[in-house]
């Protein structure tokens, strides 16, 4: 509950509606996408617009309140969950498209418009802005961009930090802060823009972003390639690159993930094969036709055992939903799923896969692994049960142990989901005891009280590396 | 990666004192499907399927808020109260976040089980459940007062009386759309199926099968032609049809407003009485029945005595669509319309059946078949839906009826009566009904049929 003071002046502010502190309110803001984590908000306000947004600020700074920016709840590192209680600030009210910019090739958006609806309108024009995370249907571009999350077109296009331009954001005093503009090229200090890119809500609330778009490819083709052997994917994969080809989406799944995906999708996808590629090339008709043919040399020469190219652009895109949908369809099997993205470089991907698979040997778990082979970016899921404690900690320490892994190969903790609060212990394995410094530093600059998403990216918690540093 | 407890949330001590809310909460704990529970993994791929949250933005108003409600209720760390027995009631029930779940989580069931206990254990007014009462339990069960009913309506009709409440604004008294919706209600029949055409109806042409007639209970009073239709295109498809008379109410909406134990009740008598009538399939056609049919082994999952019955059952019901698309081709004639048609949630998300009624609207002969924009969606009919929540209803109807005006169709189609009648009664709020009607699947391949058969006997009369 709010203290009564404070509730009274949000909702003079926002009015009656748009402040909540009853039970129920609060019990569904208590979570993300994230299992394992809960805990409930002393409240829950929804702004319309940034100047209302600044003056929750700056009740929350009065009365000394922890701020949680929240977009759709989609996150998978718990970084919308609010831990220390306080305000979950919810951003769907601040829904609209504000301009889409032909001459300029921008969009400039609200925090709480849906990715997909983005890619809608924006594709509605002749243009495109790639950034695809799987759960695009709902999560929001503010939530996209304080993850920079990631998705299927990384590896040619890049995450969401290559697209954003400008952006709008209110720091935790209350006070607007703009950075970049319709710019392609602006090197005027440091660049704020990239900073606040996928902080997690812990430096400011985002409430308006300007973002670049590109021409929409004139068309797309995929292929699906299986291997009886996690090799010869490998393989596959590096020749690809090797071979000069980019795909717009190259994408894995091992034998597990695939025989669920399509047991819900139904998509026809072989269940006896070790893994699969899914590969799309977009661009030019003529190109895009060259790139598949030779992608379809590569894969038979590198020991594929059956390759397949959808028939239309919509055989594809069937295909790579039902790929965005494994992680969900991977709960059939296993209540409780606890998805990790650690991210090496391509070329150890094979390497990686095989740590994963003795990993789940050692400590006697299930683990499916699918991801973004092209980008290294891959998503080893434990297929557990929160109510089973004594497999919750075997997790635990096999989570450790493939960080350990991963970043022995030269990889890193979190490719795409953040660090939030699940792989806080890890953050100074990888960036040092300086740079954990450096970064509370900036912390401090931007939010001195520390009321902007509290407990998130720094961890109380340090743990022993086993490799030592 | 520890699990965070929920903080400032006091844990719910239910052998405290006794209150109604208390003991909805015991239950809760004790009737819930654990599992179904746990399934959720709040990914949060149901949100853009759920009309209310549409409506709302509220995540408590969203599939996977409600499942977080119900799991904060049966772990003990949230009391039930009345905000939470209203979000169970402001669900539609579409299921549409069933076909949008990756996880395969039964919402439907859960939110079952959640009506079950608050219709058992929330305070209600006497005038609630009273009116459950007439209805659920005096009225849908009886073959015999249902027939009362329609024999009633019928009267309520014939004899002017309907023309003298709407010209003496005896109308107006009823909320708006509740006069528009006597407006649309078709003439009651007090004849169903069986005394229409009897019980058992022989096959035409090669034999496909036996196939017994879930009647209904609206059904069979307000949709009385719709039935009789059924029966005769499923003979025309080659089946042979028994509509056995002990047949009773398939308790939808009893589950749906939580009367288990009555569901419970006629589930035993259906299966009972369908068993004996030794049928190869059990024939729907209302998407809403269907359903709920299909349940009946999970419904009694835990009566040992009943399981291979209830089984056999569920496993034998059909929707008319897909048998009549199994069967002989049916000698359709052209019908030169444009068509359109409207997703049963029940049908669609319930018994999974898509595909094929628009399969068969596209066998008409010269018929134009119109895809509707968000046709998956639920109309905010469900089952009683636009009498408790006329507000909700009405928006969801609207927004529908733009969709349904942009396809220029001149049919309608659906295959719930629930639905059917919230499309009219759209219609009618659009202004549309001079341009277009709206007709349950059966019907209108009937209206191509017989076509047929009256081209037919004009060229015999002519000869």
């Amino acid at each position: 509950m709010l203290k009564s003071e404070m509730k009274a002046e949000l909702v003079a502010v926002l009015g009656d509606a748009h402040v909540r502190d009853d039970t129920e309110s609060r019990v569904s803001y208590s979570y993300d996408a994230t299992p394992l984590y809960q805990s409930m908000p002393d409240g829950v306000v929804f702004p319309s617009t940034t100047q209302e947004v600044q003056s929750v600020l700056r009740i929350a700074s009065k009365y000394n309140t922890p701020v949680i920016g929240r977009g759709s709840g989609s996150n998978l590192s718990a970084d919308t969950v609010p831990v220390n209680g306080g305000l979950v600030m919810v951003m769907t009210r601040m829904n609209r498209i504000l301009e889409i910019d032909k001459e300029n090739l921008t969009a400039t958006v609200q925090p709480g418009v849906y990715t997909q609806a983005l890619h809608q309108a924006v594709e509605k024009e002749g243009l495109f802005y790639p950034p695809d995370p799987s759960s695009m249907k709902i999560s929001t571009l503010g939530g996209n961009i304080a993850e920079c999350s990631g998705g299927l077109r990384g590896l040619k296009y890049g995450t969401t930090k290559d697209y954003v331009l400008g952006l709008e954001a209110v720091l935790a005093n209350g006070e607007i802060l703009r950075t970049g503009g319709k710019l392609y090229k602006d090197v005027a200090g440091y660049d704020l823009t990239k900073l606040l890119i996928g902080s997690e809500g812990t430096l400011a609330i985002i409430t308006e972003a300007t973002l670049k778009l590109i021409p929409l490819p004139q068309s797309r083709r995929a292929l699906v390639a299986h291997f009886d052997d996690l090799d010869a994917a490998a393989r596959t994969v590096s020749a690809i690159i090797a071979a000069g080809i980019i795909p717009c989406t190259l994408e894995f799944m091992d034998r597990k993930t695939i025989q669920v995906v399509e047991e819900y999708a139904r998509i026809g996808l072989p269940q006896e094969m070790d893994a699969i590629l899914l590969i799309e090339q977009d661009g030019p008709p003529v190109l895009v036709e060259q790139d598949i043919q030779c992608i379809h040399r590569i894969a038979a020469d590198n020991g594929a055992a059956h390759i397949a190219i959808a028939e239309t652009e919509a055989d594809g895109s069937r295909l790579l939903a039902a790929r965005r949908s494994a992680l969900s369809a991977l709960a059939r099997l296993r209540p409780t799923l606890i998805l990790e993205d650690t991210t090496v470089p391509r070329s150890r991907i094979a390497d990686m896969v095989r740590a994963i698979n003795r990993i789940a040997a050692e400590y006697n778990l299930e683990i499916c692994t699918f991801g973004h082979a092209g980008d290294g970016n891959l998503h080893p899921t434990f297929l557990t049960d929160a109510r089973n404690q004594a497999e919750i900690e075997r997790v635990e320490q096999a989570f450790a142990d493939m960080v350990e892994t991963a970043l022995q190969l030269g990889g890193t903790i979190t490719g795409e989901h953040g660090v939030g609060m699940a792989k806080a212990p890890f953050l100074e394995w990888q960036v040092g005891k300086t740079g954990i410094e450096v970064m509370k530093g900036i912390k401090r600059a931007f939010d001195p009280q520390g009321i902007l998403n509290p407990g998130k990216i720094f961890s109380d918690r340090s743990l022993p590396r086993k490799g030592g540093t | 990666m520890t699990q965070t407890a929920p903080t400032k949330a006091k844990m719910v001590n239910h052998n405290a004192a006794a209150s109604p809310w208390n003991e909805l909460g015991r239950k809760l704990a004790l009737t819930l499907d654990t599992e179904e529970l746990t399934n959720c993994m709040r990914c949060g791929f149901c949100l853009p399927a759920c009309p209310t949250y549409r409506e709302t933005g509220l995540e408590a108003a969203s599939p996977r808020g409600r499942i977080a409600l119900m799991k904060a209720a049966h772990d003990g760390w949230m009391m039930p109260d009345p905000a939470f027995q209203q979000q169970m009631d402001f669900c539609l029930g579409c299921r549409a976040c069933e076909s949008a779940c990756p996880a395969d989580v039964r919402f439907g069931r859960l939110l079952e089980q959640s009506r079950a206990a608050i219709a058992e254990h929330a305070p209600q007014s006497q005038r609630e459940k009273g009116l459950r009462k007439l209805f659920l339990r005096g009225l849908f069960p009886h073959r015999y007062r249902l027939r009362l009913m329609g024999a009633t309506l019928a009267l309520y009709r014939k004899t002017g009386l309907h023309w003298f409440v709407h010209k003496s604004g005896l109308a107006r008294i009823l909320p708006l759309h509740l006069r528009q919706l006597d407006r649309i209600l078709p003439a009651a029949s007090s004849q169903g199926v069986v005394e229409r055409i009897g019980t058992v109806i022989p096959a035409q042409g090669k034999k496909r099968g036996r196939v017994g007639l879930f009647r209904g209970c609206i059904m069979d009073v307000v949709f009385a032609d719709t039935n009789e239709n059924t029966a005769r295109l499923l003979a025309a498809a080659g089946y042979e049809v028994v509509i056995p008379p002990e047949q009773t109410c398939c308790g939808a909406l009893h589950a749906h407003s939580g009367e288990e134990g009555e569901a419970l009740e006629l589930a035993r008598h259906n299966i009972q009485t369908f068993r004996q009538a030794d049928v190869d399939w059990i024939a729907s056609n209302a998407g809403g029945c269907g359903a709920q049919l299909m349940e009946t082994s999970y419904l009694l999952k835990d009566d040992a005595k009943w399981q291979a019955d209830a089984h056999w059952f569920s496993t034998r019901i059909r929707d008319i669509s897909q048998l009549l698309l199994a069967g002989n081709p049916l000698p359709l004639q052209s019908l030169p319309k444009r068509i359109t048609y409207q997703h049963s949630c029940h049908l669609q998300n319930g018994m999974k059946v898509a595909g094929a009624p628009e399969s068969l609207i596209r066998s008409i002969p010269d018929a134009t078949y119109v895809d509707l924009f968000e046709g998956d969606r639920c109309c905010g009919s469900a089952g009683i839906y636009n009498l408790t929540h006329p507000e909700t209803s009405m928006n969801i109807l609207d927004e529908k009826m733009n969709h349904v005006k942009e396809t220029a169709a001149d049919i309608l189609v659906t295959t719930n009566p629930g639905c059917l009648l919230q499309m009219k009664l759209g219609i009618e709020r659009a202004g549309l009904h001079d341009r277009m009607e709206a007709l349950h699947l059966v019907d209108l391949l009937m209206q191509s049929m017989k076509k047929g058969e009256n081209a037919h006997e004009r060229t015999e009369k002519a000869q």
